[in-house]
């Protein structure tokens, strides 16, 4: 027994009521149990999906800070360097760390040897979090396939909030972005996106794309939209 | 504060006992010494269990506020010296003794505790200025009862100064005494805290720091609500900020007998002596040192008093 | 509070309205009546979350920025964000120019308003960070600390930072015996007593209480009240406002 009290893909704000009753189960951090009530605790867009008698809600941020999990692929930014690890900005209010064992292969001899040489202020990396406790700032990798210095590409960056709705419901936007625009798209957790596109046209339309879809996340209808926007801006200018 | 004491402390207020044996709306032993510090124009030692308030109260003769050319001008300040307490650090007040200060002006001010319009010597040129400076010496919780307590009795058993009127005003002559100043109503505080859901009255400093949140409540003489704050972190219920009001009005009694009992004959005394000096027309007179009843055995070393940067004009409390 | 030296204008006329007498306030208001009470949110575009609250000619702005490092970084708590709040009046705010250097009568309501949201940010959802709270009034007329701490959680919902509820406050006075509600700055002057009061609504808090004046027992049982009646009204001008800004983008892009 349960009673519904929003309309599913709907905005919710802190404080509103979703749901009251005994056959409901909650996908997400933002929404609080009183008893047997649920209430949302951030912005976002709510989701109910029943299953016989079920219920189970959710609620997408559309808003706030990327908050790291382990498993991640983030796309960081080198900021500082020390004897034995970097520190990575991650866009999050927590810094990444690299230590030399989750990049390189061989050992690494800090006398003789210089993490400059591998990795710079300013350098692009395309990691994954393997650790994040709330007592330790979180611990990266660039061991992987697919992982590690990015050399070629073009970066953006998006509300990480938003990074859902830019890989879609198992990838469908994405997937769809690149079919429509021919170009390799890595998008990480952190909102930001690494593409590599056959010419710098398809890139500005791929670009502009990727704006739209942040800014109207919450809508319906959103991927035949923008695969619209995609074919009418490619023909524009003429690519 | 460790996770067992916390815990018996949970455990004891359910059955509606505390640490210290007290019932929830038992407040701790409260002595007052009016006069403490002879040579200020008014003073009162408060000690609330442990907790130890000093307030001086100190006259001069400035201008009237603009917009208030008929009243004379009440200051509060309040100092949490480092001496009182490991949680306090030397420097100006922070925003704890911001806030206290403020709150307990506003007690007074409002309900107009000490008549400011019968400390104007010429209107809109000259009026009395009283500072009441309220100086922490022991923090164990509830400061705020006990400072609203400390500047009443302080208040109730000042003196003021002989006026001399010189070429461009007036000066102060400390050596001769003219009234008491005039009280018009007398205010306390009650400092409710929450606990567990429950809520317990007087806390202790550690009974503070589990508490939820604290609301202080003032009250009159008469009965009214003179201030209110709630203080700390946390939040009280609609139904809990309405009970805890109910049980204020009802403790306020405890404090207001206090000063009744300890602070009201004192400044009676004052009052004798004044009209004694007045009627035999003593040109001279010594200073009014009323005997202290009794010495504490306790000695409080004054620690060194940090000449705080003039913060501007004494700003008017709104 | 009480100036004796302007004379005091009439605060409260008494006319009749549908064959009853009712008092009437300075501004032609209602003594149960809010101002026009206007909300905008994510005005700002650096900050991560931002609102504009007006309260008649009250304006306050509110920006968040966080959860961000918490510089310096001793201050930071291992297992919450700190919350670090500003409350401050621009110099042009008020009738006269107000100092900009912080005033104790601002770091009293930084204090209050910083410990009323303190009670409903999630804080241990962001460990080791500090969350920022920046209010400016820009324009004085009364009511300012209670449409600022409205703004400020306003704010921290745009800034998408988990939240129990929201908070939204409101003063209510009493003026010429009459209690009335959110009082002007005029109201204010004279008022025997202003009260502000911020609550998160859905979970009946108080988050933040003062009283400056004198109130018997019954009428601050009746004020509260009053106040918790405005608080509702706000509260939901405020939902409709966080909402808007993605309802404007869904219309405009869906029909």
């Amino acid at each position: 027994m349960a009673k519904i009290y929003v309309s599913p893909r709907t905005i919710v704000v802190p404080g509103d009521l979703i749901a009251e009753g005994d056959d409901v189960e909650v996908e997400s951090l933002f929404i609080e149990k009183r008893g047997k009530k649920f209430y949302a605790t951030i912005t976002g867009l709510v989701s109910v999906e029943q299953a016989e008698e079920k219920y189970r809600i959710n609620i997408i941020p559309l808003e706030g800070a990327y908050i790291p999990r382990p498993g991640d692929i983030v796309i960081g930014l080198v900021e500082d360097i020390g004897l034995t690890h970097w520190e990575i900005d991650i866009s999050s209010p927590y810094k990444g760390i690299l230590t030399v064992q989750e990049a390189l292969d061989k050992p690494f001899n800090p006398v003789t040897d210089s993490l400059k040489r591998y990795l710079d202020v300013g350098d692009y990396v395309v990691a994954k979090v393997i650790a994040f406790d709330r007592a330790r700032d979180p611990l990266l990798t660039i061991k992987g396939k697919g992982l590690g210095r990015v050399t070629e590409g073009s970066i953006i960056e998006i509300k990480p909030s938003r990074v859902p709705r830019v890989i879609g419901k198992k990838g469908s936007m994405v997937n769809m972005l690149m079919k429509e625009t021919g170009c390799e798209i890595l998008v990480g957790q952190n909102g930001r996106i690494l593409v590599k596109c056959p010419s710098k046209d398809i890139e500005e339309v791929l670009i502009l794309s990727i704006k739209k879809i942040e800014a109207e996340a919450h809508t319906t209808g959103l991927t035949e939209r923008v695969r619209e926007f995609i074919r009418k801006e490619r023909e524009k200018r003429g690519v | 504060m460790p996770k067992l004491k916390r815990h018996t402390m949970e455990t004891l207020l359910a059955r509606g006992v505390r640490l210290d044996g007290r019932r929830l709306d038992e407040v701790r032993r409260i002595e007052i010494v009016p006069g403490y510090v002879e040579k200020a124009e008014g003073s009162a030692l408060v000690r609330l269990g442990h907790t130890v308030v000093l307030a001086g109260v100190k006259t001069d003769i400035v201008a009237p506020f603009p917009d208030t050319p008929n009243d004379g001008v009440l200051v509060v300040h309040a100092e949490f010296v480092p001496l009182a307490s490991p949680t306090f650090e030397p420097g100006p007040p922070d925003e704890n003794a911001i806030e206290l200060a403020r709150v307990i002006d506003r007690s007074l001010r409002e309900i107009r505790a000490v008549a400011l319009d019968k400390l104007v010597l010429e209107p809109g040129k000259h009026v009395w200025r009283v500072f009441v400076d309220i100086y922490v010496l022991n923090h164990d919780g509830n400061l705020f009862d006990a400072s609203m307590l400390a500047s009443m009795a302080a208040l109730m058993v000042t003196r003021l100064p002989k006026p001399v009127k010189t070429d461009n005003g007036y000066r102060v002559d400390r050596t001769k005494y003219t009234m008491l100043l005039p009280i018009n109503h007398r205010v306390v505080s009650v400092t409710l805290a929450k606990i567990s859901g429950k809520l317990i009255v007087d806390p202790t400093y550690e009974e503070e720091q589990v508490a939820d949140t604290r609301l202080v409540i003032a009250v009159s003489d008469d009965g009214r609500i003179a201030g209110m704050q709630k203080t700390g972190m946390g939040s009280l219920s609609y139904n809990e900020v309405l009970n805890a009001v109910s049980i204020a009005l009802n403790k306020a009694k405890t404090y207001l007998s206090v000063l009744e009992e300890t602070v009201t004959p004192y400044r009676a005394k004052l009052e004798e002596e004044l009209a004694k000096i007045s009627e035999e027309g003593q040109e001279e007179q010594p200073p009014l040192i009323p005997k202290r009843e009794h010495l504490e055995t306790e000695t409080i070393e004054q620690g060194e008093v940090v000449e705080e940067a003039a913060e501007g004009e004494s700003e008017k409390v709104e | 509070m009480g100036g004796t030296g302007a004379e005091k204008p009439v605060l409260i006329r008494w006319e009749e309205r549908e064959g009853v007498k009712t008092p009437v306030r300075i501004d032609g208001r209602l003594p149960e009546q809010l101002r026009p009470i206007r909300i905008e949110v994510g005005v700002l575009g650096n900050a991560d979350g931002s609102a504009l609250v007006e309260y008649g000619a009250t304006r306050v702005l509110a920006a968040v920025y966080g959860p961000r490092e918490a510089v310096p970084r001793h201050v930071a708590l291992p297992d919450r964000a700190i919350i670090r709040c500003r409350y401050h009046m621009a110099p042009f705010s008020t009738e006269e120019r107000k100092t900009p250097a912080p005033t104790r009568r601002e770091v009293e309501l930084s204090k209050v308003i910083r410990e009323a949201l303190e009670s409903v940010v999630l804080t241990e959802m962001y460990p080791r960070t500090s969350i920022d709270v920046y209010m400016e009034v820009l324009q004085s007329d009364g009511g300012t600390r209670t449409a600022a701490i409205t703004a400020a959680s306003l704010a921290l919902a745009d800034a998408g930072i988990a939240m129990r509820d929201l908070v939204a406050g409101v003063a209510v006075g009493k003026v010429d015996g009459i209690l009335v509600l959110d009082i002007n700055e005029v109201e204010d002057n004279y008022a025997e007593a202003d009260m502000p009061v911020a609550m998160a609504p859905s979970l009946d808090k108080v988050l933040l209480l003062q009283l400056n004046g004198v109130l018997s027992h019954d009428e601050f049982i009746k004020a509260l009240e009053l106040a918790r009646k405005g608080i509702l009204e706000i509260y939901k001008l405020q939902k409709e406002a966080l909402r808007k800004k993605y309802v404007e983008v869904e219309t405009s892009v869906t029909g």
